[in-house]
């Protein structure tokens, strides 16, 4: 399943700028092996202005893709386009425009929380403010404290702030919220969203579906070093997957009756006595199906759902695997 | 699948539209250069290690054998025989030891690599690094001359051999220094650095003249560029030489090989 990344309409966009509408990465037939083991096999990935977020278990072949995105690793064959530019060949020209946030690490570890941002900050033409990026992204309290001593949630939104704080164009996140608690989770979701809103495109990385539907306009769903579904989270949980109706009644209905009501590609089964699911394309009208067969046969149905996919049940779908392992 | 979205997309309270709007831009390489190059030496004159290394171990050695008469330095002061030495042991301890440690540190933490994503080109980044090394050794020179000063030196000879023997020196040391941080893991590098700066503190006419050993292994230390860089300074400031061709040979091959097989195989994550 295959379908054109979706563009973020401009009346989609809250801050209603209009985003160029060339890809900002684009990857063909990408192939990269370390020895023998193969981590991208013949990628292809189109990334337009907005977010996008590639999914996939540990070992997929996301950073490896990333990486080469940023310049960091030569592909074996394939090619690569970063806004427009060539990584290895065309790196002077693109590092200036492009922030990068590693997975960990990145900063020197005698250097104070602050002093590397402040750093980073002066090699660039127009940075941030870095005081104001200190307090928007709750690091205020550490910015004397030694690299090392910071907790890991800290590290984390320090590594982001110095990939931000050069005013980039794009936004790479190599997994931004790893082991990162809740709290300072929706920080970062904050901080993505806010670049989003300023007119920065960001590609990210995770293994965290809710991440991927909360954040991004478009997701590449990646497994063994390939692209193997990419589209809207809405179109991803539409395309194919069948949805399900959760509702508990009398037990030891007629589920036989009810099938023949409902439409010809749904199933239905009492799952547990008294509890009965439908699966099928969950739409309006199958739901007046289901409740005027139940007045008819006088049944008062209860706690009605509608359950949606979600990318996690996409993804088991496309892979049969679970997404965290 | 049921989230609450808080200010969806939005801009929460106290971020003003447009913070983040892209204005990207490399700053002028010379500012990236000279930043650089103040925060690598900043990081250098903070660590404890770095300093016991590269300013109390040679303010050490100077001081105890030039007053005590521990090792045999031949005729005239012993400071004029050691001052030499203990300068080209500075030098090491700055251009082999210590960046040798630190940058196998940079490379381990992901320091080299988040940095080569920045607009910072390599060869920038190196040129800060050399830059950081030589404000350093300037401090390292300046504390050892007024030490040795202090204890009686009388130095002679042309100042300019003594800047190309250091500069040369330095060059050497750096490139062998960058060749083992660049290729080995940093625990091994920082074991391996350690090992050569006693081994060749010992065995390089530092404070032991190269005389002490014999002849056969005279031949062989006298190739080291430690032997090469205090055998020449002390031909220059204890002796009055002119240049010393042979000693600045020398450090030049050591420079060359080791900054070639450096830029070929360090390895930058």
């Amino acid at each position: 399943m295959r379908s054109e990344p979706a563009r973020p309409s401009p009346d989609h966009h809250p801050a209603g700028r209009r985003f160029a509408s060339h890809p900002v990465v684009e990857v063909r037939s990408l192939v990269k092996r370390y020895g023998t083991k193969t981590a991208v096999d013949g990628l292809d990935l189109v990334a337009r202005a907005g977010v996008t977020a590639v999914l996939g278990p540990n070992g997929a072949g996301k950073t490896t893709t990333v990486e080469t995105c940023e310049g960091y690793r030569r592909p074996d064959s394939g090619t690569v386009r970063v806004l427009g530019l060539d990584p290895v060949r065309q790196s002077a020209e693109l590092r200036p425009r492009i922030g990068v946030m590693l997975q960990s690490g990145g900063v020197y570890s005698g250097a104070r929380a602050d002093e590397m941002l402040r750093h980073v900050a002066k090699l660039h033409a127009h940075p941030l403010d870095v005081d104001e990026l200190i307090e928007r992204l709750g690091l205020g309290s550490c910015g004397r404290t030694g690299y090392r001593r910071l907790s890991g949630g800290q590290q984390q939104r320090l590594a982001l702030a110095m990939a931000v704080v050069g005013r980039p164009e794009l936004v790479f996140l190599d997994e931004p919220t790893a082991g990162l608690d809740p709290q300072a989770r929706r920080a970062t979701w904050d901080l993505v969203r806010d670049l989003r809103a300023d007119g920065v495109s960001v590609i990210l990385t995770t293994h965290y579906m809710e991440e991927a539907e909360q954040l991004a306009d478009d997701v590449a769903v990646i497994d063994a070093g390939r692209v193997i579904a990419q589209g809207s989270p809405e179109e991803l949980c539409r395309g194919g997957a069948e949805n399900t109706l959760r509702f508990t009644g009398r037990p030891g209905l007629d589920v036989a009756s009810l099938l023949k009501a409902l439409p010809t590609d749904s199933t239905a089964a009492e799952l547990t006595p008294g509890s009965y699911r439908v699966v099928g394309k969950v739409d309006p009208q199958l739901l007046a199906t289901v409740t005027s067969w139940c007045a008819q046969h006088g049944v008062m149905p209860e706690k009605i759902s509608v359950e949606r996919h979600t990318l996690e049940d996409v993804f088991l779908e496309l892979t049969g695997k679970e997404l965290r392992s | 699948m049921t989230t609450t979205t808080g200010t969806s997309a939005g801009t929460p309270a106290g971020t003003p539209t447009g913070t983040y709007a892209p204005r990207p831009g490399a700053a002028p390489l010379p500012r990236m250069i000279a930043a650089q190059a103040a925060l690598e030496t900043k990081m250098l004159l903070r660590n404890g290690e770095q300093l016991l290394l590269t300013v109390v171990i040679p303010t050490l050695l100077l001081a105890l054998f030039s007053s005590v008469d521990i090792v045999d330095t031949g005729a005239g002061k012993a400071v004029d025989f050691l001052t030499p030495g203990i300068l080209a042991l500075a030098v090491m301890s700055t251009a082999f030891t210590g960046q040798a440690i630190a940058t196998g540190f940079e490379r381990r933490y992901g320091v080299l690599k988040r940095l080569a994503s920045s607009p910072l080109p390599r060869w920038g980044l190196m040129t800060a690094k050399t830059a950081s090394v030589l404000v350093t050794e300037v401090l390292q020179v300046v504390l050892l001359t007024v030490i040795a000063f202090a204890l009686g030196w009388s130095p002679h000879g042309n100042p300019f051999a003594v800047l190309l023997l250091l500069v040369l020196g330095t060059a050497a040391f750096s490139g062998l220094g960058l060749l083992m941080a660049g290729t080995l893991k940093a625990e091994a590098t920082l074991a391996a650095a350690n090992l050569v700066f006693l081994l060749l503190l010992v065995g390089g006419g530092v404070i032991v003249p190269l005389e002490k050993f014999g002849s056969a292994a005279q031949d062989v230390l006298g190739l080291l560029p430690i032997s090469a860089l205090s055998d020449g300074l002390r031909d220059v400031l204890q002796h009055g030489a002119g240049m010393p061709w042979g000693d600045l040979g020398i450090l030049a091959v050591w420079a060359v090989v080791g900054l070639a097989a450096a830029g070929k195989l360090f390895r930058w994550e």
